[in-house]
Formats: structure tokens, sequence, C-alpha cells
């Protein structure tokens, strides 16, 4: 039965939730990433499901090593998140959850472009639901813009398939590169989501906006979706090398003076989609293995991430790192699994975003880009400055916020899910064969020699002195309530402002036009009255009787007329 | 126990120190281990002798001091945006500002 359709248990389980309450919704929810990830298990590589729709065939399951990745990846992700979400009574929130995390694992598996465009849009509108569900004003005009966006993104595809799939006669979803017809137009739509620099605006908009689990569930699906199709029919790009190591830089800059701390997340996501683009651009079997891997590390971490900022905002109904602080005394568990996720983000030896990162960063030195390498490795003291510790500090440490005094933990389910993923953390940072053997190409690599770990010990503990130093010293910026413009300054603040100068300046000439017109009618109005008034000359009514005398007359007349 | 009564970990300055202190430790042992161990360089600019430590150093304080400039520049009020389209929308109900 999952050979038809590997995201059936999760679009099911979205279905039951819609109308199931307590144990029995509970069930569900954690069943059906279970079942969909035993399906995958039954799954054989090199399986394709054809199907013929107007002449055309589409491909909709595609079964790989690629796709099998990311299945299983979402299936995990769902899970976790279904189980940190399970304290939730939101219906809209279950079903879209689970949607969502369907589509996702329906995109993966799309074997054509038309099929992938369906399930595109289908993560568009779920993910949308998440933010809404906020029901806060901010968080409706947020989804709002996020959803133009990710439809937009979704018609670039469209119209890429079409031109690709008249030019070539095929829609398979295989390497599709630059240079093929329609080729740019579905890079854009992989682009904007995967949150390229200018086309990043949506996903530091709206995750932030996003409910506590919400959250959670956005962080980990959309943006690896374009992961994966960016690997798959992108891999190899140059383009790519460059736009991921930008990813990776200008985002630590904002997440350094973000005083959101869940936004502070959003931009740090972008500087790990970073790493995993530059992988796909040198599109090595090495860089690919570790952009990849890196996907699967980073839904872990920063879902683990999200999760401990998800729960801090749960408790205490702020996320602001200004208005935080102290939190450790009243939430130990929180603040521990906060800080085993901040530690695999900055890849610390023996988490698990060491055992990724390092892979994309020996292809950068391998394939001699040396300034990109450069760029990484800024990047990734960054992050760790940035995530690692600036996460942690405000909201755990720092000073003692006014929360302390009736902070608790989270519920159960809540602390169980942050643990599991944060024993997956530990997990695949000490035995990277796990995750090594799933990859889709075979390698001899081993990130734990002397070298890789003492130089990234040596870049850590150097981030973090300038940290301390910079903190004590009292420079470090202080946390401030505050907004920072980014390039959704442009359509939401620069777009209508002009639109609004424009209409100002054009209001005295459409008033002028609009006095012109009416007078015109007024004069036109005026003529009319003339001639059909009452006593208007075409208005007069003629009594019979004259019309008979001139029809006398004319017989009349032609009567002379005739007799001559 | 009152909460107030009760000191934890980072109440008492000297635990603060301790953390401090620690971290300059493994700095320079992590430091004084590139002398020791023998490294399988891949790029030339590794060969440098603390090249890791003082690029995780620069790049750091780099990035605070840039980011603080970056404030001067794109830091607005928390309410900008709302206040704005409130603005917006009371402008673009008429033709008062014409």
């Amino acid at each position: 039965m999952f050979e038809v359709w590997p995201a059936l248990p999760l679009f099911v389980g979205a279905a039951l939730v819609s109308v199931l309450r307590g144990p029995a919704r509970a069930v569900v929810m954690l069943a059906a990433p279970l079942l969909g990830a035993y399906g995958l298990w039954q799954l054989e590589p090199g399986t394709t499901v054809t199907q013929d729709l107007f002449g055309m065939t589409l491909i909709p399951i595609r079964v790989d090593d690629l796709s099998l990745l990311f299945g299983y990846l979402f299936h995990l992700a769902a899970f976790i998140g279904v189980l940190y979400a399970l304290h939730l009574r939101d219906r809209l929130q279950d079903v879209a959850a689970l949607a969502y995390a369907g589509s996702a694992v329906g995109a993966v598996f799309a074997g054509d472009l038309l099929t992938l465009f369906v399930y595109w849009e289908l993560l568009a509108i779920t993910s949308a639901v998440l933010v809404f569900a906020r029901r806060s004003e901010r968080a409706l005009a947020s989804g709002m813009r996020y959803l133009i966006m990710q439809v937009g993104s979704g018609v670039l595809l469209l119209a890429g398939a079409l031109v690709y799939a008249s030019a070539t006669g095929s829609l398979a979803f295989e390497h599709i590169g630059l240079d093929a017809a329609g080729g740019w137009l579905i890079f854009l739509a992989f682009g904007i989501k995967s949150a390229f620099p200018l086309l990043h605006g949506w996903l530091t908009d709206a995750y932030p906006e996003s409910t506590p689990t919400g959250t959670v569930f956005l962080s980990a699906f959309t943006t690896k979706v374009a992961i994966y199709a960016l690997a798959r029919g992108f891999a190899g790009t140059e383009l790519l090398v460059y736009i991921g190591a930008l990813m990776t830089c200008f985002p630590i800059f904002y997440a350094v003076i973000e005083n959101d701390l869940r936004r502070v997340l959003a931009y740090s996501l972008i500087n790990q989609l970073g790493f995993m683009v530059v992988g796909i651009g040198i599109g090595t079997e090495l860089a690919l293995n570790g952009a990849v891997a890196h996907a699967f590390n980073d839904v872990i971490f920063k879902g683990l991430l999200m999760m401990s900022m998800g729960a801090v905002l749960h408790v205490t109904g702020e996320i602001r790192g200004s208005e935080l602080g102290g939190l450790y005394k009243k939430m130990p568990k929180t603040t521990i699994l906060c800080m085993v996720g901040a530690a695999s983000i900055s890849a610390f030896p023996l988490f698990s975003g060491f055992v990724s990162k390092s892979m994309v960063v020996s292809a950068a030195i391998a394939e001699g880009y040396s300034f990109v390498w450069l760029a990484l490795l800024f990047a990734s003291a960054g992050v760790f400055h940035h995530a690692g510790i600036k996460i942690p500090f405000f909201a755990f440490f720092a000073h003692d916020s006014r929360f302390v005094a009736t902070a608790h933990e989270p519920p159960t389910n809540m602390l169980i899910a942050m643990t599991i993923a944060a024993v997956l953390c530990i997990g695949i940072g000490c035995f990277p064969g796990l995750l090594y053997g799933m990859l889709p190409y075979d390698m001899d690599y081993s990130p734990y020699d002397v070298t890789h770990v003492l130089a990234q010990l040596q870049l850590l503990a150097f981030s973090a002195l300038a940290f301390t130093w910079l903190k004590l010293a009292g420079i470090y910026p202080p946390e401030l309530k505050s907004v920072n413009l980014d390039v959704e300054w442009l359509y939401r603040r620069m777009m209508p402002d002009a639109i609004h100068a424009a209409l100002a300046k054009l209001m005295p000439l459409d008033r002028a036009l609009r006095r012109h017109g009416q007078s015109l009618v007024r004069v036109g109005l005026r003529g009319l009255a003339h001639h059909h008034g009452s006593y208007g000359l075409l208005a007069r009514t003629w009594p019979t009787g004259s019309m008979v005398l001139w029809v006398a007359a004319l017989l009349g007349i032609s009567l002379v007329f005739y007799y001559f | 126990m009152k909460d107030g009564d009760r000191r934890y970990l980072f109440d008492n300055p000297r635990n603060v120190r301790l953390v401090v202190r620690g971290l300059l430790w493994a700095c320079i042992l992590l430091v004084g281990l590139e002398l020791v161990v023998h490294r399988h360089l891949s790029h030339a600019w590794e060969a440098l002798f603390g090249f890791y430590a003082l690029y995780g150093f620069v790049a750091c304080v780099l990035l605070v001091l840039l980011a603080k400039e970056m404030r001067k520049m794109l830091m607005r009020d928390e309410d900008y945006y709302e206040r704005d389209a409130g603005d917006i929308r009371a402008r673009g109900t008429g033709d008062q500002d014409v």
C-alpha cells in the first residue's frame, strides 16, 4: 500500500485528527509518522510509479537513496514535532502540521516536476496555516506575506516546468542545470524556498510569528525540501557556491543584533542552509554528502533549539532577549537541552553539526575555494557566537528577568521531544557512521582526526573568548527592544510608501482630470436640456392635426408636380 | 524554602570567575597543543601558528563591531512596521494629505 503513496499515512493522519479528540487524537498523531517511516522501510530503492496524464508521463513516486534519506528525516522530524505539540488542544495546528509533513514527504518522492509543483504548493498552504494559527494580527499579516512569496515560488516552478517540458519533451525531475530551457525559472523557484539572499525575507519574517510548536515544524520542512530539490536539480552549479557563502555570512550580523530569539534562530537557519548550498554548488560526492548530511542534522538541532525557545515562549509568553534571562534557575532541563542544540549547531566535536559541516568545509578546501573556505570559517565562528552562545546566554543566563519567579519547566511531552532530539544530536556526533551509511554516495571520510578536531576547538574556544571579552568590557551590544530593517523593508515599507507617494503626486492630476470630465458632462447636460428640455425644440409635442395638414400640403405639392 | 533565599549556581560571582578562567586555560591549552600534535594540513594558511585561534577571535570581534555599526543604520523602534501600517491606513482613507 505504501508503494502507492509514501505520504499516505501522514495525510490520513491529518484527516483523522480533524475529527478525533482526546487519547485517540494523540495515538493517531504519534502513529502517523511511525507508520509512514515503516512504510519507507518497505520501499525498494529504484522503485518508480508512473502514470500517464494527457499524454505526459508523470512519476508520482520515485524511490532512491536521496529521497529515502529525506523521507526518513521528515518522518523523524514529524514525530518529534508531534510529540512536542501533543499537549495542544488546537485542531487547526494538528491537521496543518501532519498535512505539512505529508506534503514534504510527497515532494521528495516526486519523480516529475508537475507532481513536485503540487506538493510545493501544498507545502506553502499548509505551512501558512501554521503561521495563521498564532491568531494575532501580526501573524495574519506576516502569514499573508509568507504565502504570497511561497505561492510565487510555486508559480515560477510551474512556469519553469512547462518551458522545460516543452523543450525536452519530458517532465522527469532529474538534473536540470541553469542552461536547460526554463532552468533559471526553476532555479529561482528553488531559490525562494531555500532563502537565497534577498529572497529570504519570508523566512525571518514569518517563522518567528508562528506558534511555539508551529515554528518547530516550519524550521524542519520547507527549506529542506528546497535543499533536496537543489541537490537533485542543480548539483555542481558553481553559482551556488557563492550564493551559499553569502548565505552563511550575512545572516550572522543580523543575528547578533536581533532581539527576538526565535528570529535569531531564523537567521541562523539561513546561515546553516548556506553551508548546504555551498556543498551542492561544489557538487563533488563528498560535498553533496556533506550538504545532505548537514540538512539531516540541521533539522534535528535547529528543531531542538526552536523547541527550547518555544518552551521558553510557552512558559513565559515572552521571547525577546531584552526581557528574558536567568531562566536556568527554574528551567534547568530546558537549559541543558538547549545547550546540546547550541553545541550541535556550533559543530562542537562529538555533536552532530561537526560531522556534517566538516565535510562541506573539507570539500571547499579540496576543490580550491580558498576564499569560500574563509567565509565558511567566519560563519562557523559566527554561528557559535550567535546561536551557540547568545541564545542560551540571553534566555537562560545574563541578568535575572521578571519571569524567574514564576517560570517552570515546560510540559513533559515537550521535554521528551527535546530529549529525543538531544540524544540524536549526541548520538550522530559520536557515531557518525550511522548517518554516513544512509548518504547517497559511498565515501571514505572520518571527521575525527586530530587536525580537524583541534582546528575546530581552537576556532570555537577563541570565539567564546571573544564573546566573553566583549561582554566583560561592555562592548557587546545589549539586547534592545527593536526591529532591524532587512529586505522585507522593501515590500513592507518602501513599496507601500512609494505607491502612496505616487498616488499623492497623481491625486491633483486625477482631480483635475475628473473636474474637466465633470465640466464636459455639465456642458453636455446643458446642451441636452436646451434641445430636449421642456421647452426645447426637439422635445416639443406636435398635434396630430398639424401632421395631417402637412401631409395634405405634401400631397397637394406632389399633385401640382404630377400635373405638369 | 522561599525562592528569594535560594542561591543558584551563578549567583556566586566565584563560579562565574571560574568559568571565565576555565575558558582562558582551555584557550591556552588548545594553542599549546598545536606545538605538540602533528597535523595534516590541507591548506597553506593553516600552517600559520594559531591560525584558527586568531581567525576565530578576530572574526568574532569584527562581527560584533560591524553589527554594532549596522544597528546605527538599521535599527528601528519595535512597532516600526505596525505604526507605519496604521499611518498608511489612516492616510489612505481620504484625500486629506493632498
